[in-house]
């Protein structure tokens, strides 16, 4: 019985995960397909997006034609429920009103997570990512190199499925053979991306993302991914068989029924339930770590949603998982005798070097594009196509004046058109309507493009989360307060986006929508708003300034592991869910490890 | 997005929609409604939703009356698609001026205060109210008011109210079939395989010859 309550839980746990998202799901996987006892608690409701996911809707369909509202911050068919910018009952805290110091953190309430509704962007960070103090002198450098993840950022690509090209550029690593599946064609927009941006040196290649542009290979992956088990390669082999290939339609963010992108809830979760290994409890809103006499974590405790009472579960091994913020805010809250100042937090660094994406964005009208015929452009949802970071000398030999990189996404296509897509069109239109509106409205359809920066923000002593001194949520659990700040790395850089877009822009014939901003502080979007932040227990290889080492273990409690973002000591460009993912693994693989020889 | 994927191609499309300015009209339409709440954190998805099931609609009948008129100036039917108001763009602004959420409190008062100005305009100039006037009329008035860049001082009010009229009424009708058809739109179908553009249309945009792949030099094409 895969889905149980809270009264049905056992004692005999090998390990407890606590979420179920990214790092959550891949832990809870590969723990459960090679033999531990893995209870799983999620904060959120059981969802199953079988039934749940609006495929094919249209905004005619929905309320207020699908925009955003305070209660679906990212619009009716988001694959978020219960949660957004804001969770009923569960606030947070700002340090300050200035909007630069201010951390936004987005938190769903659901099985899976934010993997039911994100960008499915799936980059792997290159051998310069994990050196990076090394490199420029600046933040920290990883425990582990590039060699010790890619095998399974392999396993990983191969498991959920990951389009793209192996194309040798510097700090992009190709795959290992027959991991990528093959991209998908790029559309009209895209070509005039890659054309007229590779004329003023800016490449432009496949975009990396977790679609199913054909069935998973299912004859040989599944030896590669479990070798020497044989029912978890049975178990794998039969669940590839039932995810389906896209088809091409309706958007990834509302998650995908048919199982032909990554989320925990379609690729993760149902092979290990099928190990009957994993148990799952929802609405189990997990606040504390606590700890045996002999110094070792013994279990968790959690809310029950449903009745509000606290509850316990208990394992030999506690793995956190719960988003990085969420899992600092355990350890924080996990206060004993032991560690007055939170689980884990000898250090005092549980909290510290929280980081997000850099994000800056820019639009334009391109000429070249419009009264084109009909077109199918709908595709894989976004990002055939993306520019991977490519100043890498110039950058080096400080002629940037900022230390690291940004790739770009770009956002075009003949979609299907939403409430805002004929929008503020007066600056092309100069205010028409009518029939002519009508025919401004054909000829400009499809002629725009979005360009949005994705780049690295350097760890710093400003941006840190703490629990508030006073603040609790409806359960009375201490919420967190958030402090941040960007250093000229990070607004130099997305000045610096600013200018590349533009560039493109008119590379291409376009006009800017608006200007460029020149001022950096201005042009970088809010912390937080990337919803890419990670840091917050940074492994290292030293206690005293580390939370965790290279397996995410805890220096502190060894039967204590964060396996998501939180461990992450720099924050590169390339998103982070498939880092989250491939390093969750190789900690899972530890951990079994571990268990085996009776370490643990 | 992506779960930022329709929020970015809403940006790439537009600016996106003005939010709570300080263009905001310092008072507020008296109408009568009740504090409501939305659909909440964890509506169902999969259903088609009725305007006017999830909160009452607010308009009355002249307001209506008034809207229909306006956004069928706005888009009337031409050879290609019908008007506005007859794809239910009136309901869906009727939903949208009713609805509990911020934007669109911001919006009654912007939408229902530019509907009566643009009715007692109407009986200024015509004597009539702005459904009963001709088309020569209703364009007279709308040419003062349709860009906020040109409208004169005097209109500006009106003006910025005509613009967010003319974004609703254009989400309205774009999110509908007709709407879509209107503008070729033809994905949102399942299809065996994704091929990308034809070889025609990329020759006419001399992209033919554009590769995706990394020549073995690393030199891009």
């Amino acid at each position: 019985m895969p889905f149980i309550t809270p009264d049905q839980i056992s004692e005999k746990y090998d390990v407890i995960v606590v979420g179920s998202g990214a790092a959550g799901g891949q832990s809870a996987y590969t723990l459960s397909m090679e033999g531990a006892k893995v209870l799983m608690l999620e904060a959120g409701r059981k969802y199953d997006p079988q039934t749940e996911t609006p495929m094919f809707q249209t905004p005619d369909q929905a309320p207020l034609g699908g925009s955003s509202t305070a209660d679906k911050n990212f619009g009716f068919y988001d694959a978020t429920i219960d949660g957004g910018w804001r969770v009923p009952g569960e606030p947070y805290v700002q340090s300050t009103d200035n909007p630069a110091g201010r951390f936004d953190w987005w938190r769903p309430r659901m099985l899976g997570g934010r993997t039911n509704h994100w960008g499915r962007i799936a980059l792997r960070n290159g051998p310069y990512d994990f050196k990076v103090m090394t490199r420029d002198g600046l933040g920290f450098d990883w425990p582990l190199s590039y060699a010790d993840v890619a095998p399974y950022y392999d396993k990983v690509e191969l498991l959920v499925g990951i389009y793209g090209n192996n194309d040798g550029l510097e700090n992009t690593p190709d795959s290992g053979p027959g991991c990528l599946l093959p991209p998908p064609p790029p559309i009209v927009c895209d070509l005039l991306i890659a054309q007229r941006a590779r004329r003023i040196g800016v490449p432009v290649i496949a975009g990396h993302r977790a679609v199913l542009t054909r069935q998973l290979d299912f004859k040989n992956s599944p030896a590669r991914l479990h070798p020497g088990n044989p029912r978890a390669q049975q178990i794998i082999a039969q669940d590839m068989r039932q995810r389906a290939a896209c088809f091409w339609a309706t958007p990834c963010g509302r998650g995908c029924a048919i199982r032909a992108n990554y989320q925990s809830t379609t690729v993760h979760l149902p092979p290990a339930l099928a190990t009957g290994n994993l148990d799952i409890v929802t609405d189990a809103m997990v606040h504390e770590v606590t700890l045996g006499r002999d110094g070792l974590a013994d279990g968790v405790s959690f809310i029950d949603r449903k009745s509000g009472k606290e509850r316990r579960a208990s394992a030999r091994v506690i793995v956190l998982a719960a988003s990085s913020c969420e899992t600092v805010r355990i350890l924080l809250n996990s206060k004993s005798a032991h560690f007055a100042h939170g689980l884990a937090n000898s250090s005092g660094k549980v909290g510290r070097y929280l980081m997000d994406t850099v994000g800056a964005s820019l639009g334009g009208q391109i000429p070249l594009l419009e009264s084109l015929p009909p077109l199918n452009e709908d595709g894989a949802s976004e990002s055939h196509v993306y520019t991977p970071w490519w100043l890498y000398k110039e950058q080096l030999a400080g002629k940037l004046g900022f230390a690291r990189g940004y790739h770009i996404e770009y956002a075009d296509g003949r979609r299907m058109p939403g409430v805002s897509t004929f929008a503020s069109l007066e600056w092309l239109t100069g205010g028409s309507y009518g029939k002519k509106f009508k025919e401004d409205v054909r000829r400009y359809y499809g002629s725009f493009v979005g360009f949005d920066g994705r780049g690295e923000m350097i760890p710093n002593e400003k941006s840190y989360c703490e629990l508030d001194p006073k603040v609790k949520d409806q359960w009375g659990i201490a919420v967190l307060r958030f402090h941040w700040g960007w250093s000229d790395h990070e607004t130099r850089q997305a000045a610096h986006m600013q200018q590349t877009f533009k560039n493109i822009i008119e590379a291409m014939g376009g006009r800017v929508n608006g200007a460029p901003q020149s001022d950096g502080a201005k042009a970088i979007q809010t912390g937080g708003s990337l919803i890419h932040e990670v840091g917050g227990t940074i492994m290292g290889s030293d206690p005293k300034n580390s939370v965790t080492n290279q397996w995410g273990q805890t220096w502190d409690v060894k039967n204590v592991f964060v396996t998501d973002g939180a461990v992450f000591p720099s924050n590169a460009d390339k998103n982070p869910t498939l880092t989250i993912m491939a390093l969750a693994w190789r900690a899972s693989d530890h951990i079994l490890d571990l268990m085996r020889r009776r370490e643990l | 997005m992506d779960r930022r994927t329709t929020i970015k191609w809403m940006l790439a499309a537009s600016a996106s929609m003005p939010l709570i300015s300080k263009r905001a009209p310092a008072d507020v339409v008296t109408s009568k409604v009740p504090v409501l709440k939305g659909y909440g954190t964890d509506p169902i998805l999969t259903r088609d939703y009725r305007r006017g099931e999830l909160w009452p609609l607010v308009m009355t009948d002249t307001q209506r009356r008034t809207a229909a008129a306006l956004c069928d100036v706005i888009l009337p039917a031409d050879d290609v698609s019908p008007s506005a108001s007859s794809v239910g763009v009136v309901d869906f602004l009727a939903e949208w001026v009713s609805a509990p959420y911020d934007q669109q409190k911001y919006d009654r008062t912007l939408i229902l205060r530019g509907l009566a100005w643009i009715d007692t305009e109407s009986k200024r100039r015509f004597g009539k109210s702005f459904e009963a006037i001709n088309e020569t009329e209703q364009h007279a008035i709308c040419d003062d008011i349709c860009s906020e860049k040109r409208a004169k001082p005097r209109f500006a009010r009106a003006a910025n109210f005509f613009a967010r009229y003319r974004d609703l009424t254009a989400g309205g009708y774009y999110t509908t079939p007709a709407g879509r058809k209107d503008v070729q739109y033809i994905g949102n179908v399942p299809l065996k395989s994704f091929e990308g553009a034809p070889r025609s249309v990329l020759q006419k945009l001399g992209l033919a010859d554009v590769v995706m792949r990394t020549l073995p030099q690393g030199k891009l094409t």
